[in-house]
This record gives structure tokens, C-alpha cells and sequence, in this order.
């Protein structure tokens, strides 16, 4: 069974009709890549899976299960974990207070209750060991690189039973060095029994970590097809338009 | 075997990271990259050289009852402000609401019935109790911290626009509950446990026994106590916590779950309640509710945090910093009367002071990054 399923989702925002009956399948283990141009209702569809908005028409799915979420906390009670692209991080905090902002470690009774600052230091040290990245809990993400600053808000996910992780543009405005690191925590994701939803503009990216590619154009789905029956130039050619459909 | 070969050697790895760790997370090496502290070193060098220029009255301790509880009602006022800064917002009623809580305390304790309220109001005597007074004039900032609260979280408008129409509309408020006067005319005997709370001393525990090495004032040691207080509830609570992330980035703050609206909320009534409290210990020293109290104040409680370090842009400020940056302030004020130096000109070395300081964390965030 598939752990995510839409069936004819639309959105329309006014007139505007940013998702058009887009139907989509997402197994556990699964990379997906969602790739379209600017506008092509990309993050329209991330955000209406991670429940910032409810779809206008159409089914959501999770696990079997159909669902309809009004607040993001929803989703993520779900196990719909969302890494924005930029990354939804505080500056002018730790790390480990990054990872587990709003849903921090408490320790004390009744209305006592306070932080416990080691717990989540070593639970973070942890969750960054396990993806392989050489982020320090006690560090302000200020200090941190752009490959750092993904592993945290990677990291954030995994502290849940998340189920499927959507990604929007985790690779872009970082370098080339941590475009791969970034590359290696999606695999270990995938390896960890996650379903992913990659959005990119980088076709190597999505050609590298990516089982399927999926392709929008104007708030429709125009292709959706293995990574390995398709080449970057169908791929470019279904974002413009110059192929119509596969 | 192979991955092996490519991994760097462990212990190598193990030690650049604890040398690292250690270096970046030693106390003092946390302490000194602290505005708080760079201004409390300039706090005991002016105190030690006027200690040395005006030994006969500066380094007394009737001097130092006397700066340290002339601080503390701003003290009170700024550590309230200082979660409202870290999100990023600012609070300009806070000087009146320190007004019109004054005189909501007045009428409770006057001995003259009030023509507007009603006769059971003015008849009965628990409507008169010092302990009523306490409590209306909590109630009268916490309401008006409502009011604040609710039309920057709840209905989005911003935080300048809003206060700044507080301030105005909550003064004239307090005049027209005052009618005008002055009150001055209170029950003696709710009077003087309403006083004593502002302005006593060492908190009445002479009376259990506790002696302290010198008198210290009822505000100065409110204002320490809740200084403790509020370090403790930033840096232990989640609320806390979400008060900071709120000033480092809102929308992320909100996606990851804080409740943003409710906890802003609270820091406003916060705010407004700080202001009331200081109001109340005011009114408890100076034995008379003026509608004009607390003009002005607003903006040396703003001062006071940003000196000590609280930044205007949000995600940072401290409660010591709240406590150390009014000091500095009164202590400057004091020193320049010392040392006869016209009071006209101590507004001058304020403003200097709230300059320099943001030049101070401009330098500091450079180093930073």
C-alpha cells in the first residue's frame, strides 16, 4: 500500500488554479523528484500535503487513511515532515534548540517544567551523527554553513516517526561540496524507510538521488515515470513544454 | 576494511573536536562576549572613581539605598520590556500605563468617596484595602497589556503603531480617572502597608530576625528577585525559549509549532504588568498617585535594555542586562550631580550611553561573524 496517495487534487486559489486534479502514489522507500518551472504549483502541492493549505477539491491519503489537515502540527502528527526551503531556522539559536523547537525535552512536574539542555544536546549530537554530519549541537546555526544548516532541518524530522519527508529545493544557494553532503543525508533518509518528495530545479540532483521523476507544468502533472526510462533532455523538455506529455 | 582506510584516523578526529568544544564553550569565554558584562565593567569603574573623587557621598550607604532603589522601579519596568524586545516588538505604553495604574491604586486607597463609582463601591470597606489596591492595579496593566497584546499577536498590527497609540489614549485615560487632581488623601491605615511595599526596607524581615549588612530598599530587592526570576524562565522555559526563536526568525517559530500569537501575547501582558508593578512601588514610596507618573519612562526602560544589551531587531537580550543597563544609567545620572555638573546636560550622556551601546553590539556582531 502506497503510504501517500492524492487523487484528483486541485487548488485554486480565486481564480487562479495553481494544482489541477493531480493524482499522485508515494511508497515507503521511495525518492520522488518534483520537478516543473517557477509557478508550476510545486510547493502549491508540498503545501497542501504538509497542511498549510486544505486542498479545494480532490483526496489526500496517508498510509490509507484519508486525511484533512488545517494546520501544519496536523500533518506533522501524521508523520508528514516538511523541510523548507529556507529552512525555517533560527539564527540566534543552538543547533539542538533548532531541532527541537517546539517540542523540546522538559523535565519537572505540573507547570514546572524546564528545559532539559543536556538531553537535547546529546539527542541532537546523536541525530547529526546518524546522518554523518559534522554539525555541533551547541553551535548557533548563525555560525553554520549552508550544508549544516540543512543537516539540522533535516534532523528535525527524524525526531518523530516521520513517514515521509518533503523537501523544497534543499540544494539550492549551497555549495557544490554540500550539494553532495545534502545528496547523502536524502540516501540516508530513503535507506531509513522514508518516502521523499525532492523539489528541485537541479536536474543532476534529482537524476542522482531520485527514483522517479515527477513533472508539472501550470498546476498539472504532464509526466511521472522511473528515473531510468526517462533523460534530463525529456525531462527539460516536458518543464518547458517543448514535449507535451509522457 | 576498505571504508575504514577512508575515514581519518579517530582520535585525531576526537581531539580537534573537544580542543574546539572547550574553546568555544568555556564560561568566562561565554561571559566576556556578553554586552551585560562589558557595561558592568563600566559600571564599577565610574562607581570606583567616584568612589575615589566623592568618597564622603558617593561611597556611602545611604547613597547607595538611595541609586539602587531610584533604579529599580525603571529596572522593574525594563526587565518586563526585554522579552518584548527579544521578539522583536517594543512596548512605548508602559510609561503610561505606570500612570493610570498609579491612579487606579489612588482611588482604591483615597479616603474621599469617587462620584463615578457606585454607593457600595464607595461604602464597603474591602474596596478600600491595600490589598485591593494591589490587586486593581495589576489588573488595570494586565488589561491594558490585553489590549496591546491582542492587536499586535491576535489581529497583526504593528507593535510601534500600536503602542504608541496606548501611550496616548491610556495617559489620557489616567487623567480623566483622576479628575485631574493629585491623590494624596489615603485611608491611614490601608496606607501604610500600601507604603511600606514601595517603600520599606529589606522586605520587613527585620522583623523575622534576617538582618541584611546594609539597608537595601523593598524596589531594589523586588527588582533582584525578579531579575532572578526572569533569567531563569528564558533561559529554563520552553516559553522562553519560544520567546527567542519568535525574534530569530517568526515564521519559523510558527511553522515548527510554537503557538506565536499566544506566547506574544503574553509577553505584552508581561510587559504591561511589569510596568504596573513598578508603578505600584512608586506610588508605595512617593505616598501620592500623580497621572502623570511614569512620563517619559518608556523610553529610558528601552534604553535600559538595549544598553544592556537587549537588540531592537529581536532574538537577543537578557534579564541582567534589563537590570545592569538601568543602572548604568542611574549611576551616571547621580555621578554627573556629584560631580556638579549641570542636570540639564545628563540627558546627553544617556543618549551617548543608548549609542554607543548599539555600536558596542554592532562591533561584537562583527567579530561574530
Amino acid at each position: 500500500m502506497p503510504i501517500l496517495e492524492l487523487r484528483s487534487v486541485s487548488k485554486h486559489f480565486g481564480a487562479i488554479h495553481a494544482l489541477n486534479e493531480v493524482d499522485l502514489e508515494l511508497e515507503s522507500g521511495e525518492v520522488l523528484g518534483l520537478m516543473g518551472d517557477n509557478g508550476a504549483g510545486k510547493s502549491t502541492l508540498v503545501k497542501v500535503i504538509a497542511g498549510n493549505y486544505p486542498p479545494t477539491h480532490g483526496e489526500i491519503r496517508i498510509g490509507g487513511e484519508s486525511v484533512h489537515f488545517h494546520r501544519p502540527v496536523e500533518a506533522r502528527e501524521k508523520g508528514v515532515e516538511v523541510v523548507y526551503q529556507d529552512l525555517a531556522l533560527c539564527d540566534n539559536l543552538s543547533a539542538a534548540a533548532n531541532v527541537f523547537l517546539g517540542r523540546e525535552i522538559k523535565r519537572g512536574a505540573g507547570p514546572l517544567r524546564w528545559l532539559d539542555h543536556k538531553a537535547m544536546a546529546r539527542r541532537a549530537g546523536d541525530l547529526f551523527k546518524e546522518l554523518k554530519s559534522e554539525t555541533r549541537p551547541r553551535d548557533l546555526v548563525r555560525q553554520m554553513s549552508g550544508g549544516q544548516r540543512q543537516a539540522v532541518a533535516i534532523a528535525r524530522t527524524r525526531l518523530s516517526k516521520a513517514r515521509m519527508v518533503l523537501m523544497d529545493e534543499p540544494t539550492a544557494a549551497i555549495s557544490v561540496r554540500q550539494v553532495a553532503e545534502v545528496l547523502d543525508l536524502i540516501r540516508r533518509l530513503r535507506d531509513a524507510g522514508l518516502a521523499i518528495i525532492l523539489i528541485s530545479h537541479r536536474m543532476p540532483d534529482v537524476f542522482a538521488v531520485a527514483d522517479r521523476v515527477m513533472v508539472m507544468r501550470r498546476g498539472r502533472k504532464v509526466a511521472d515515470k522511473p528515473i531510468k526510462s526517462t533523460t534530463p533532455e525529456e525531462v527539460t523538455g516536458l518543464i518547458t513544454g517543448a514535449i507535451h506529455a509522457a | 576494511m576498505t571504508t575504514d582506510a577512508a575515514k581519518p584516523p579517530p582520535q585525531a578526529n576526537v581531539s580537534i573536536e573537544s580542543v574546539l568544544e572547550v574553546q568555544q564553550h568555556t564560561v568566562w569565554h561565554r561571559i566576556v562576549a556578553t554586552q551585560s558584562f562589558w557595561v558592568a565593567v563600566a559600571l564599577a569603574i565610574i562607581s570606583l572613581f567616584m568612589s575615589w573623587y566623592q568618597p564622603d557621598s558617593f561611597a556611602t550607604s545611604d547613597n547607595f539605598f538611595n541609586i539602587t532603589r531610584n533604579f529599580s522601579f525603571i529596572g522593574v519596568m525594563a526587565l518586563g520590556m526585554t522579552p518584548v524586545i527579544i521578539t522583536g516588538g517594543i512596548d512605548l505604553s508602559v510609561g503610561s500605563v505606570m500612570g493610570l495604574v498609579a491612579i487606579v491604586c489612588g482611588l482604591v486607597l483615597l479616603k474621599q468617596p469617587i462620584d463615578y463609582m457606585p454607593d457600595w463601591w464607595n461604602d464597603a470597606a474591602w474596596t478600600h484595602a491595600w490589598w485591593m489596591a494591589v490587586l486593581m492595579g495589576l489588573a488595570a496593566g494586565a488589561l491594558m497589556g490585553l489590549v496591546n497584546g491582542v492587536l499586535i499577536a491576535y489581529v497583526g498590527l504593528p507593535p510601534f503603531v500600536v503602542t504608541l497609540g496606548m501611550l496616548s489614549a491610556v495617559r489620557s485615560l489616567a487623567v480623566v480617572l483622576s479628575e485631574s487632581r493629585m491623590l494624596y488623601d489615603f485611608r491611614p491605615d490601608q496606607a501604610a502597608t500600601f507604603k511600606f511595599i514601595g517603600g520599606g526596607d529589606n522586605l520587613g524581615l527585620d522583623r523575622f530576625g534576617v538582618h541584611f549588612p546594609i539597608p537595601l530598599s523593598n524596589p531594589f530587592l523586588f527588582m533582584v528577585i525578579l531579575t532572578l526570576l526572569l533569567g531563569l524562565v528564558l533561559k529554563m522555559s520552553p516559553w522562553g525559549r519560544h520567546i527567542f526563536a519568535i525574534g530569530g526568525n517568526e515564521q519559523a517559530a510558527n511553522l515548527t509549532g510554537v503557538n506565536v500569537r499566544r506566547v506574544k501575547l503574553q509577553a505584552y501582558v508581561l510587559c504591561s504588568l511589569s510596568a504596573a508593578f513598578a508603578a505600584i512601588l512608586s506610588v508605595g514610596w512617593s505616598g501620592s498617585a500623580n497621572n502623570s507618573l511614569g512620563q517619559s519612562y518608556e523610553l529610558l526602560a528601552i534604553a535600559s535594555a538595549v544598553i544592556g544589551g537587549a537588540n531592537l531587531m529581536g532574538g537577543e537580550g537578557t534579564a541582567f542586562g534589563a537590570l545592569i543597563g538601568s543602572a548604568l544609567i542611574f549611576v551616571i545620572r547621580n555621578s554627573l550631580l556629584m560631580a556638579g555638573v549641570d542636570s540639564n546636560w545628563q540627558g546627553m550622556f544617556v543618549g551617548a550611553f543608548i549609542i554607543l551601546a548599539v555600536v558596542l553590539e554592532r562591533l561584537r556582531g562583527k567579530r561574530r561573524d
